[in-house]
């Protein structure tokens, strides 16, 4: 196992006291799998993926739990080793292009830190490697590129340097956290499509973070559904597209455009997701789910595991509730 | 960027024609130089002479019109007092100024621009609060009378430095410069660092705030997330970024050093324009007060010129054109 998420408790001290934003999260992505993390905003997905990087916002911090990257706990590792791992080990891509490349550097500084940062390579080298990233992730005229300053590049471009930037050191993860959202639909789909051929040629894993499950459906191997700092299901792509047993899964993919009948309106679910600071007693998708009984109004639901997957649900839906 | 310079270029004259409009109208108004300048006990005849040689008989269009013309000749009129050129009086002021606004500005930046990194690198921390305290004392308690305290301290007290003049000076290029003797560089201390304080509190504040604000942006999030150590993403991204206003601001700052060093240069008595100017001021000395106000708006001008210019040179994104 690549990664191994193991109990993960994340909390932001406040001055009311901790405000607990991840609870016990239990997540493990294999050698060069691609997961698909979903949830709406707010679910805790950025705070996940930014706790696996050891980038948590201050004063937030990891209260419990393990990560555990290739055997190493990465919540035990010191600021040095952590620093050494990331952008090396593991990278990781965010949501606005425009704002992740410093507008004051040109990329080919803020692409050649990311090599020399990690390994000692002469500069024609160092450069010659960034180029060729560059390339691969399909920038034309490369070379012209590399001695641009952001701003001299579009939305799609920028993406696409910093995807390649993430891709420098060959990493064995890479995590990114809404990277398509802010781009249109069409650069959307070419970029998912070459970052899954890239990855898969490179044996590397990929966790994509979205609210779109649409986006995930395309890419991943396995999704794991995201509601109020909890995993609620996870499983085989086709498996929880096709069958998901948690019923705010089953919301997420009505409220998909593509997955309405023609001629039916999108199905929206109801309400909205708590906040951390005010969360129901029970199961924390209860107020806004159809099938709630008793049962998910006092208890917390434990992850239930299936042949292929595992749900956290007193009520999941079945074969003849999909009929 | 010729279209720049061009529009800059007159809107400069403009200022100048209606600086010298109202400085001229308003030095009219400080009261009638002759009354200082005149023996008491002179003639009434050996009064109206010098009324006449000064050309103060004449109506005030007229003599802001002789004024005018000989200005654009690059002659600013005569002092009363020393009968010499009143811009090459103010000219030979200049250097004196200069070397003390450059040098506090030098205080400002060395001293406030690595107390803002830091106060900016742990808000909240003691030397953050103890920082942004003293800041506030810097901007708020008047400049003469820390002026005067800094000469009870180092001067009177600790005897550590002068308490006033320029001390001995070296030519540089033919002009003479005080920071270039060690006598004269420790009789520059004082006033810079007077003069400085400030403006060292506003480039801490400065610097704190970018600071505070730059290191939570996502290109910093990105640049930890490539494994970049955190001092080359102080130095290298963070710094870079606050640099552009810092400099700005202390472009506009330095034209204000070089006009209202007037106050410390009368404390410390160092001979610089500010200096001159007050002299002028006491014995209604019009063409060196009218001098000075004209020089010092051109300086401005100058400043503000240069410092778009480097703007335009620091920030890729105005030097390289927009986005694609
Ligand atoms: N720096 C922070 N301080 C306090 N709460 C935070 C902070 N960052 C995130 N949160 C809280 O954590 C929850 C999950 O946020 P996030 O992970 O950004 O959601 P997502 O990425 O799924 O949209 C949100 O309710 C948010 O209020
Ligand atoms: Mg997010």
């Amino acid at each position: 196992m690549l990664l191994e998420i193991k109990n993960l408790e994340v909390v932001f001290p406040m001055r009311q006291g901790d405000l607990r934003v991840l609870h016990g999260i239990d997540l493990a992505v294999e050698k060069g799998e691609i997961l698909g993390l979903v949830g709406e905003s707010g679910s805790g997905k950025s705070v996940l993926s930014k706790a696996v990087m050891g980038l948590l916002a201050k004063p937030g911090r990891a209260s419990g739990g393990e990560i555990l990257f290739q055997g190493q706990d990465l919540l035990k590792a010191d600021a040095k080793a952590l620093r050494s791992l990331r952008g090396n080990r593991i990278a990781m891509i965010f949501q606005d292009p425009m704002a992740t490349l410093n507008p004051v550097l040109r990329i080919d500084a803020q692409m050649l830190e990311a090599v020399q940062g990690h390994r000692k390579m002469p500069s024609a080298e160092a450069r010659r490697l960034c180029i060729e990233a560059l390339r691969k992730v399909g920038i034309p005229a490369p070379e012209e590129r590399f001695l641009n300053y952001p701003h001299q590049l579009s939305g799609g471009m920028r993406q696409r340097i910093a995807i390649a930037t993430a891709l420098l050191n060959d990493p064995d993860l890479i995590l990114a956290d809404e990277a398509t959202t802010a781009l249109d639909v069409t650069i959307q789909a070419q970029i998912l499509s070459e970052m899954k051929a890239l990855c898969r040629e490179s044996g590397t894993a990929l966790v994509w973070v979205t609210h779109d499950l649409a986006v995930v459906s395309g890419i991943a191997d396995r999704i794991a559904v995201m509601y109020a700092g909890r995993i609620v299901e996870c499983g085989p792509t086709q498996e929880v597209l096709s069958r998901p047993k948690h019923p705010y899964t089953q919301g997420l993919l009505d409220s998909v455009p593509s997955a309405a009948q023609r001629g039916q309106d999108l199905r929206q679910i109801p309400g909205l997701m708590p906040s951390p600071s005010a969360l129901p007693p029970g199961c924390a998708f209860n107020p806004r789910c159809l099938r709630a009984k008793e049962a998910c109004r006092s208890n917390q639901p434990v992850m239930t595991q299936t042949p292929t997957g595992a749900f956290a649900c007193f009520n999941p839906l079945s074969e003849g509730d999909r009929a | 960027m010729l279209q720049f310079l061009v529009r800059r270029l007159l809107q400069a004259v403009g200022v100048l024609a209606v600086m010298s409009l109202l400085v001229f109208v308003g030095v009219f108004a400080i009261g009638n130089p002759v009354d200082v300048m005149i023996d008491p006990a002179a003639s009434e005849a050996e009064r109206q002479a010098a009324i006449v040689a000064l050309g103060l008989d004449q109506p005030m269009w007229r003599q802001y019109l002789t004024f005018v013309g000989n200005a654009l000749q690059g002659d600013m009129g005569k002092s009363f007092v020393y009968n010499q050129s009143a811009s090459e009086l103010i000219l030979s002021r200049l250097p004196a100024t200069f070397e003390l606004a450059v040098m506090a500005m030098l205080i400002a930046v060395a001293i406030g621009l690595p107390m803002g990194l830091w106060a900016g690198l742990k808000p909240g921390s003691w030397a953050d609060r103890l920082l942004m305290t003293i800041s506030i004392f810097m901007f708020s308690l008047p400049t003469f009378w820390v002026g005067l305290l800094l000469i009870m301290g180092f001067a009177v007290t600790l005897g550590w430095l002068p308490s006033g003049g320029r001390g001995e000076t070296r030519e540089l290029f033919g002009v003479p410069f005080a920071f270039l003797t060690w006598d004269g560089f420790q009789h520059l201390l004082l006033p810079a660092f007077n003069l400085a304080l400030f403006k060292l509190a506003l480039v801490l504040r400065m610097v704190r705030g970018g600071v505070r604000e730059q290191m939570t942006s996502d290109y910093v999030a990105f640049a930890r997330a490539k494994g970049v150590s955190e001092t080359r993403i102080v130095f290298k991204h963070v710094l870079r970024n606050i640099m552009l206003p810092v400099i700005t601001v202390m472009g506009l700052e330095f034209g204000n050093i070089l006009a209202f060093a007037v106050v410390t240069e009368s404390i410390y008595a160092w001979p610089g324009m500010g200096k001159l100017l007050i002299n002028a001021i006491t014995v209604l000395d019009r063409p060196v007060i009218v001098a000075y106000l004209m020089i010092t708006v051109f300086i401005f001008i100058v400043i503000n010129l240069i410092v778009d210019l480097t703007y335009t040179l620091l920030d890729p994104r105005v030097r390289t054109g927009g986005a694609k």
